[in-house]
């Protein structure tokens, strides 16, 4: 488990015998120190630098280096040491090499054990006219070693932050290691010429070998093209170097929020012309601090505070309303669970009391048993009323944070009558999640919270068609609700398609007998899908051999490590795979094929959306059990059965209906469509 | 405190808490003579049993770290102690504001997981902490540790309005909560 440090921050070191690796853009000089209890070095002999590069317990590489492997046995290090600090520092001025940090990437340092495991990581951000910096310093604490992330920089180089540790003659050890530097470069095999056909990934590097961890300077360093498809980290809206001229998500509006505070502020701003390359890969999150979180007006003495949206944590407003409507959904769960509990307690107390009264032989005579029942049920409608009323004081926060979240909810997570989607535009980015529905609990009608699942799926999508036991029993006709449940198939795979940028979602539909017809002509007609919906036994056995054939490839790749392997025109985009009327066309390899996918797909990008009935699939037996249990089970009219994961309610379930009579979904696809014939794709 | 003494959470201004932290510390005793610093890990637990007349309705510990109405926390298992050298090794947190209308009592405990008696305990300790200042409101030190392995350190109950602290300090002996059961319901 690596742990992502950021400024400031420390982390226990278990193991005293550790590497500590360096990846910057451009080579460097790195250096340690060991500074006594106040932090001050000794002499110019508590420095290890490419001029005396060894130390008890410490050793670092004799040249300026892109990359760097400094071990460390702690265990080895002086007693009087409490401070090891981990330098970075250009080479001298007057080279060829850029001047200041803030020229190159951001400079990335890893703690690992000997087995190469990283153990905690810092990505020095932010700096820019510093030449040389304090990257990280492992230092003892109350025996035990700890390592914290530092990143100062000084403007002033090695002489300066020498001098701050206390060095006495600091200008002096800073030029003898320029000078070690400079002499060693000079015995270093020169750097290869950069690569014609991707020049934008070479780096500038004078170090002959670069260490096995190579892989995490490509990580962190240039963008360049990563065809692994399930390789999507949480996403921050706005790449930086985006063209200006493409289609961006509009900022949603937030209303009761402090003004626009679109989540692009999280992003470093777009490079000047003739400036600095950002080199930071646009998926990694950054250190730099998150926009402040909406500030919350100070509540009026003896109210609670007013809801506002956004009022969570997280690195942009998509994360913090997300994270807001979990935490929504949590206090329901709980607020319920605790009302739950006390009418079932005040329900049991009665009970008992009642009993008691039956067998107290006091009770038959005169009116002593109707007082005692009497009292007993005053104190059960007393408890309940007062159940009541602290859930309704719950109730009515959690429905006034609601009404201030849904308004500022971006595409996404909105419902399809919010005004988000009437100016639609095909995003740049993949969301963090999407909205599959509403969720809501009988006593508390009146707040529903957004369910929103994450990006990537995790697991496929069942509709259920199934004629179940419907809440309010009026759909008995299992026709209408096999057309139901197809229409919030075509709903829920329009949004995924809207959410994802030009091309990286495909669609492809099997519909054996041709009996969704009606039902996916928003799909057909838009032209969003791929290939038209596969129909007949030849048409599923055809789409399945593709996917199935695609699944391998990949997991394959990614298996062996080798996603670079993947052909160039290999379209990494994620698949969903709807079918419509299961089992019918379905023969038992086809069955097969449909539960591997349900398998093993996810992992590799490739989902499934089955419109089925299950008892209507029930001649497979058990055999299908499995595939049911891999997906997700909606249902296109309200039915109570999903379990929330902290008490496990029953929570009611209602599909993301579009408003009846609104054009929102065809002029989202007719959107879409635009836009991956744009992308040609 | 002393054992049995009974404290009102009131605030002096007159409004009552609405959060607190019941914070639990410790460390090992260092063993004498030879290999006198090989200290043994002892992992004691912290929980806390929410009852509504005498039963048990709820508890939290360190399977189950927030009770179903999300009213109490706890911030996750320590094994080995000593880590804040005199903070917090572990801690519950209680929102009074929303335990269940029926709830009337919560109940803390420790037990020594690892099976040690407290006699190999130093500097035990559980205070009751005001969550909104960070102010100690009550501090209970683990005297005398005996030849057992588990207290039921104080309980939290309805007063009037508002609530009330009582320190309990009655020695039991148990793994966790379950075995102390019929230790705690006569201190209810």
């Amino acid at each position: 488990m690596t742990a992502e440090l950021v400024r400031g921050q420390n982390h226990p070191l278990s193991q005293a015998r550790l590497e500590v690796r360096i990846s910057a853009g451009t080579p460097v000089v790195a250096a340690a120190t060991f500074g006594d209890a106040d932090g001050r070095i000794g002499g110019a002999d508590r420095v290890a630098h490419p001029g005396g590069p060894v130390l008890p317990g410490l050793e670092v590489s004799r040249q300026a280096a892109a990359d760097h492997r400094l071990a460390v046995d702690l265990d080895a290090v002086p007693d009087a040491v409490h401070r090891v600090s981990v330098l970075l520092a250009l080479p001298a001025p007057g080279r060829t090499g850029p001047v200041r940090f803030g020229a190159v990437a951001a400079p990335f340092v890893a703690v690992t054990g000997l087995d190469g495991s990283e153990i905690a990581s810092f990505t020095m951000t932010g700096l820019d006219a510093e030449t040389a910096v304090i990257a990280l310093e492992l230092y003892r604490r109350q025996g035990a070693w700890k390592v914290r992330a530092v990143g100062q920089g000084y403007a002033g180089g090695l002489a300066e932050l020498l001098t701050d540790q206390g060095l006495a003659d600091a200008h002096g050890l800073a030029a003898s290691v320029h000078e070690a530097v400079a002499r060693g470069r000079a015995d270093a095999v020169p750097a290869p010429p950069p690569r014609p056909a991707d020049g934008d990934r070479s780096r500038p590097t004078a170090a002959p070998a670069l260490g096995p961890d190579h892989g995490d300077t490509a990580a962190q360093g240039a963008p360049g093209p990563v065809p692994s498809p399930p390789a999507y980290g949480p996403q921050t809206p706005g790449t930086p170097g985006q063209s200006p001229t493409g289609p961006q998500q509009p900022p949603p509006p937030f209303p009761g929020g402090p003004g626009p505070e679109d989540a692009t502020l999280a992003q470093p701003p777009a490079p000047a012309p003739g400036g600095p390359v950002d080199y930071s890969h646009p998926r990694r999150q950054t250190t730099a601090p998150p926009p402040p979180p909406p500030t919350v007006p100070p509540a009026e003495p003896g109210q609670p505070a007013r809801p506002v949206a956004g009022d969570a944590t997280g690195w942009s407003m998509e994360e913090r309303l997300y994270n807001q409507v979990w935490g929504m959904f949590e206090d329901l769960a709980r607020t319920m669970a605790a009302y739950r509990s006390a009418v079932d307690f005040a329900d049991s107390r009665l009970e008992k009391e009642l009993d008691q009264v039956l067998s107290d032989p006091r009770s038959r005579i005169g009116g002593h048993g109707d007082a005692a029942r009497e009292t007993a049920r005053e104190r059960y409608d007393s408890l309940v009323a007062q159940a009541r009323q602290v859930l309704d004081r719950d109730l009515t926060q959690l429905a006034a944070e609601s009404d201030v979240v849904e308004p500022a909810l971006p595409l996404a997570y909105a419902r399809w009558d919010h005004p988000v989607w009437h100016d639609y535009r095909v995003p740049m980015e993949i969301p963090m999640a999407v909205r599959l529905g509403d969720l809501h609990l009988p006593e508390a009608d009146g707040v529903r919270i957004p369910m929103l699942v994450r990006l990537p799926l995790e697991r496929g999508l069942w509709i259920d068609s199934g004629r179940a036991p419907s809440l309010d029993g009026s759909f008995g006709d299992a026709h209408e609700l096999r057309g139901l449940a197809l229409e919030a198939a075509v709903a829920h795979a329009a949004r995924l398609l809207a959410v994802h940028p030009a091309g990286e979602f495909t669609v492809h539909v099997i519909d054996p007998a041709g009996a969704g017809a009606r039902e996916l002509t928003p799909l057909v007609r838009s032209g969003v899908l791929a290939t038209p919906p596969a129909a007949g036994a030849a048409g599923v056995a055809d789409v399945l051999s593709r996917l199935t054939q695609r699944v391998d490839l990949v997991q394959m790749a990614l298996r062996g490590g080798a996603a670079d392997a993947l052909p160039p025109e290999f379209d990494t985009s994620q698949h969903l795979l709807i079918v419509n009327d299961f089992p019918h066309g379905f023969d038992d390899r086809a069955v097969n094929q449909l539960r591997y996918l349900a398998d093993e797909g996810p992992s590799v990008g490739v989902h499934l959306m089955m419109v089925a009935d299950r008892e209507e699939s029930a001649e497979y037996g058990p055999l299908l059990d499995p595939l049911w249990r891999a997906l997700l089970r909606l249902t296109p009219v309200a039915d109570d059965h999903l379990a929330d994961p902290w008490v496990g309610h029953a929570w009611t379930y209602e599909p993301p209906l579009v408003p009846s009579g609104s054009q929102v979904l065809q002029r989202v696809l007719t959107e879409v469509a635009t836009a991956r014939r744009t992308w040609g794709r | 405190m002393t054992k049995g003494q009974a404290i009102s959470l009131q605030k002096n201004d007159g409004g009552s808490l609405t959060s607190v932290r019941m914070g639990l510390g410790w460390q090992a005793a260092p063993r004498r003579g030879l290999f006198g610093s090989r200290t043994r890990e002892i992992d004691l637990d912290a929980s806390a049993v929410l009852f509504a007349d005498k039963q048990p309705v709820d508890v939290v510990f360190f399977r189950h770290l927030v009770s179903d109405d999300g009213s109490v926390r706890h911030t996750g298992d320590n094994l080995v102690g000593g880590v804040g050298q005199g903070g917090d090794d572990e801690a519950i947190l209680v929102d009074l504001q929303r335990v269940p209308v029926h709830i009337d009592q919560i109940v803390f405990t420790v037990n020594s997981f690892t099976g040690q008696t407290f006699q190999e305990v130093q500097n035990a300790f559980c205070r009751l902490v005001d969550e909104t200042n960070g102010q100690e409101l009550a501090r209970y030190t683990l005297a005398g540790g005996g030849q057992y392995t588990a207290q039921i350190m104080a309980k939290v109950h309805r007063s009037g309005a508002g609530w009330a602290l009582t320190a309990l300090g009655s020695p039991a002996n148990g793994r966790t909560f379950q075995d102390l059961m019929p230790a705690i319901l006569p201190v209810l």
